[in-house]
């Protein structure tokens, strides 16, 4: 797929250099997984833009700074655009060998971003787009964005008699930057690390804008135990609520099918956000996940 | 002993000139690099005879806090915030979590 490589990342070849370390992320946090993981793939010539969110917050404490490559904190809404400026100056100063990657939260993404981000698949920027998308604004005390999955409580979409959760569905960014026409997108969780760090290693070499989603629980806003973050994130794979797919070449691909799902309930109910959940709001999730996987196994490749 | 290079960390001291400014990775002003993270209550003890070397935990911390040494992992105590990742990941239940204080 656009000349880049189907060679597996063997987990001794990464570096041993740390490129996001010392963070202030809280305990067992998937996001600050989700960022340590991808620049030991792009390696320490990568230049790195963090928008407002966790990991601008958790990761620039100035004077102890966590990242070892070069990073900066952008706007809310400039991810992408900042990244797009950052691939212009490294073209202008002939550096050919960065890597020019970007981690920005589900709010930063979804929500306020789409816009950077759109326009720089357009102008088919050489950037990689990483979205860590842990359902909510978190940095700011879990307010519920536009990647929060229905029913998920958050302090805007609080349970009690007139509300019952978030109420909407969960935006679909991946067909939304498929739709855009990018060159790579990938869908990918931290519990299937090896998965997310050759996608990766994929979108780092494509010719044109790049765009992961990688699942990356909160434990803090999730209501789980620190310890949890990696089982549920494979977890929600394995129940089907969480699809590892790829667009690429105008194709989606299916990278893994679990065939029969785990059961819903009681990976939902275990997650503080999801505890109020009934039998028939549980149902429903499973419904609109059986539809969601016809039309994927109809239609994506294998 | 841990295997280099790790972040080189820089004595903090206050600046009195723009170019005395510390760039880059920075030690001392926070709890986490100075000795074992204040932010743990438990941490993970590894069993060297059970490890395979298999890296499960490696790939899941993060914190960076496992770090290979040699076919095994050992356990960088600086960056270790105690989440307990690591001994869920290890199928072979070589890490066992421990009370910080025993
Ligand atoms: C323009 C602008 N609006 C609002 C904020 C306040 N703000 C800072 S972080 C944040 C939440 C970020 O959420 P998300 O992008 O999902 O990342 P996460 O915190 O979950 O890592 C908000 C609203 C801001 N910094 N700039
Ligand atoms: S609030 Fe959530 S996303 Fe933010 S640092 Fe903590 S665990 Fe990570």
């Amino acid at each position: 797929m656009s000349g880049s490589s189907k060679t597996p990342i063997s987990p001794r070849s990464l570096p041993e250099e740390e490129f996001f370390i010392g963070h202030k992320a809280c305990a067992g946090c998937g996001g600050s997984l989700a960022v340590r993981l991808a620049l030991k793939v792009t390696g320490p010539r990568s230049l790195v833009a963090v928008p407002a969110g966790c990991m601008s917050a958790v990761g620039f404490l100035y004077p102890q700074m966590s990242f070892s490559c070069n990073a900066i904190i952008s706007t809310f809404a400039g991810t992408a655009s900042m990244l797009s400026g950052m691939a212009a100056g490294a073209r202008a100063l002939g550096w050919r060998d960065v890597k020019v990657v970007g981690f920005a939260g589900d709010g930063g993404t979804a929500d306020i971003g789409l816009q950077a981000l759109s326009g720089a698949i357009d102008r088919r920027e050489r950037i990689l787009y990483i979205c860590y998308d842990n359902e909510g604004y978190m940095n700011t005390g879990v307010q519920k964005s536009g990647l929060t999955p229905p029913g998920a409580r958050t302090t805007t979409t609080p349970v009690g008699s007139t509300m019952r959760g978030s109420s909407g569905p969960k935006k679909n960014m991946f067909e939304i930057v498929a739709a855009n026409g990018i060159a790579y997108a990938a869908t990918a969780s931290v519990g299937y690390p090896q998965d997310y760090l050759d996608k990766v290693a994929r979108a780092a070499s494509v010719d044109g804008t790049a765009y992961i989603q990688v699942l990356s629980p909160c434990p803090t806003g999730w209501g789980v135990p620190s310890h949890e973050t990696t089982r549920i994130a494979r977890e929600a794979v394995d129940c089907g609520l969480w699809v590892l797919g790829e667009y690429a070449d105008g194709k989606h691909i299916l990278n893994r099918d679990p065939g029969t799902f785990a059961p819903a309930a009681e990976h939902l109910r275990t997650q503080g956000r999801f505890k109020h959940l009934t039998d028939e709001d549980v149902a429903r999730v499973e419904r609109d996940r059986d539809e969601q996987w016809k039309k994927i196994r109809d239609h994506w490749l294998r | 002993m841990i295997p280099m290079p790790r972040p080189i960390f820089q004595k903090y001291v206050a600046p009195i000139r723009a170019e005395d400014y510390p760039i880059g990775t920075v030690a001392e002003s926070g709890v986490l690099l100075s000795g074992s993270a204040d932010w743990r209550r438990e941490r993970p003890v590894f069993n060297a005879d059970l490890c395979t070397g298999c890296l499960k935990c490696y790939l899941a911390c993060p914190d960076g806090a496992v770090v290979r040494e040699g076919k095994k992992v050992v356990l960088d105590e600086r960056f270790c915030k105690g989440c307990g990742i690591c001994a869920v990941e290890c199928r072979l239940k070589a890490i066992r979590m421990a009370a910080e204080r025993e």
